[in-house]
């Protein structure tokens, strides 16, 4: 067996099972994966391990002075959430606001949009 | 007084689902009253992603969800009357409301739905001793203000509790530069859902501290800091393991109280377990013609789950305002070991809706592997083996009419077996 320069553990969340998987990764390359019960798991544990993704949801503020909750259309690198509600904490947006319209685009150089998940007249 | 066919006491997803099934089923007069500006609950606040997978096959978030219904409920004609408390239910299903337009109103509706929800536990439900400062909020009262008022509740925070409000705002106050310095639970596991422990607090290396609990708040006029300890078996705080953290802020998110003190004054019959009203295979009450749905009923951990649940009621109310002189007896259905309680508490097996009828249930503790068996006073007539068993995640099994034909008695066990899963890729 070679040598692991590095092992992570992830919590999967594909099922409520919730299996602790390790992750070993050697030169940078995923060399061994276990401790997931399915492929499913073997594929989040990837997916974690090299590119970790989230929606961000937050609010951004309306002219009015109200909250308009909003989110990122698709995931987004989850080391950008900071910086994405940072660029967003400086936003305001006018009313009148149709559900699922794009309030801001392009969040912290992701290329996505954020959309609002409400409809505010 | 007004004459209405069906009221619906509660704008949330609950009730809101039930208005949208009874206009579906061709209920014509159907009316919700919500004490709030406007429709969709507590969902208004919850502005992170998880809900609808069951029933859209989608992650919305909350105001997603709530508006897809509230949408609905106005296009096929459901009266909402907003800004609206109920404060009287009688069991002939008399309500008295009061908004500040109209002042008290008097309704005599043909059937209710329950739709009140649920609040949270407090301070005084868990007697923390110590100082009584500004600083200590619920969960879901923190979440509000950053939500929806734009007030942050303050700046360094401990969390005592691991319900999902409690996760969900230890990311969202770091998400707006806020220091969570831990999650304390009592119990030796935590009580939100997995994807929650993962993403609220693993993402953003929050402690969660298991078998640990505040045994004192600091700080006169604003908190200080609290004081933790390690709890033994039986729940007591262990004092010599106790230590001082600093904070400005401690969130509550120790449990959820069903809010029913209108079924009480129209003296439903209350589940001591559950808090909320005993209903039978339609979510009728102990009162013919009143049914509850959501969180009113029981505390869920999904919405998609509450929706299932108000569509149910809403084919109770139709049938009931079709046909109300129905006498029905019922088979008892018994929470036996393993299971804190079953849904529904009786049923008639004729009078079932659909021809398969859904047992919701929750476990007393966390079981890697349990068989759930359901026995009839015959013997065992369904069984099933469950995996990763936990009592913050609602246990469901759907049961045919033909199993369960000429049988006096449903009871239903959940019994830890050896856990022999095989692991590896």
């Amino acid at each position: 067996m070679s040598a692991v320069n590095e092992e992570k553990s992830v919590t999967c969340i594909v099922c409520p099972r919730g299996c602790r998987i390790k992750v070993s990764i050697k030169g940078g390359e995923i060399i061994r994966i276990s401790g997931n019960l399915c492929k499913r798991g073997a594929d989040y544990a990837r997916s974690e391990v090299t590119q970790p993704m989230r929606v961000l949801t937050t609010t951004v503020r309306l002219e009015d002075g109200h909250l308009l909750p909003v989110k990122t259309a698709r995931p987004i690198p989850k080391e950008l959430l900071f910086e994405a509600v940072r660029e967003l904490s400086g936003v305001r947006v006018k009313g009148p606001i149709e559900i699922g319209q794009v309030v801001y685009s392009n969040v912290a150089g992701t290329g996505v949009d954020v959309v609002a998940t409400r409809s505010w007249n | 007084m007004q004459n209405r066919e069906l009221v619906i006491i509660g704008g949330g997803p609950a009730g809101l689902s039930a208005a949208v099934e009874a206009r579906r089923l061709g209920i014509k007069d159907v009316l919700v009253i919500d004490r709030e500006s406007e429709p969709g609950g507590i969902l208004k606040q919850c502005i992170h992603p998880g809900f609808g997978l069951h029933i859209f096959k989608e992650e919305l978030t909350g105001p997603e969800y709530a508006e897809r219904f509230v949408r609905e409920a106005k296009n096929l004609g459901v009266e909402i009357m907003l800004d609206t408390m109920a404060i009287e239910l009688t069991a002939d299903k008399r309500i008295i409301a009061v908004n500040s337009q109209e002042g008290l109103i008097e309704i005599q509706a043909k059937a209710v739905i329950l739709a009140m929800g649920c609040r949270e536990r407090t301070r005084g439900a868990i007697n923390i001793p110590g100082f009584r400062p500004a600083g200590v909020f619920t969960a879901g009262t923190a979440q509000r203000f950053v939500n929806i008022e734009g007030y942050m509740p303050g700046r360094e925070i401990v969390i005592l509790g691991s319900g999902d409000i409690g996760l969900i705002m230890a990311r969202r106050l770091t998400l707006e530069g806020a220091k969570v310095r831990c999650v304390v639970e009592i119990m030796p596991y935590s009580n939100g859902l997995t994807r929650n422990i993962v993403q609220c607090l693993e993402d953003y290396d929050i402690p969660l501290l298991l078998k640990h609990t505040v045994v004192n708040i600091h700080g006169r006029k604003r908190v200080e800091g609290v004081t933790i300890a390690e709890v033994d078996d039986n729940m007591k705080p262990i004092m010599e393991t106790a230590k001082f953290i600093p904070c400005d802020t401690l969130l509550l998110s120790v449990g959820l109280i069903p809010e029913n003190e209108l079924s009480r004054m129209a003296e439903i019959q209350i589940d001591e377990v559950t808090g909320g009203p005993v209903v039978n295979q339609r979510m009728e009450t102990s009162v013919p013609g009143i049914f509850a749905c959501g969180n009113v009923l029981h505390v869920h951990d999904l919405v998609d789950f509450v929706t299932r649940e108000a569509i149910l009621a809403a084919r109770g109310a139709a049938s009931y305002l079709a046909d109300s002189d129905k006498k029905y007896d019922y088979v008892p259905v018994v929470a036996g070991d393993g299971l804190r309680y079953v849904l529904p508490h009786r049923i008639n097996i004729e009078a079932m809706p659909e021809k398969r009828q859904t047992f919701f249930m929750r476990s007393v503790k966390p079981m890697a592997k349990a068989r759930l068996s359901i026995e009839s006073e015959k013997g065992v007539i369904k069984s099933r083996v469950m995996r990763y068993v936990k009592p913050s995640e609602m246990l469901s099994i759907p049961i045919d009419r033909d199993e369960m034909k000429g049988i006096k008695i449903l009871k239903f066990n959940l019994q830890e077996e050896g856990d022999s899963v095989e692991r590896g890729e």
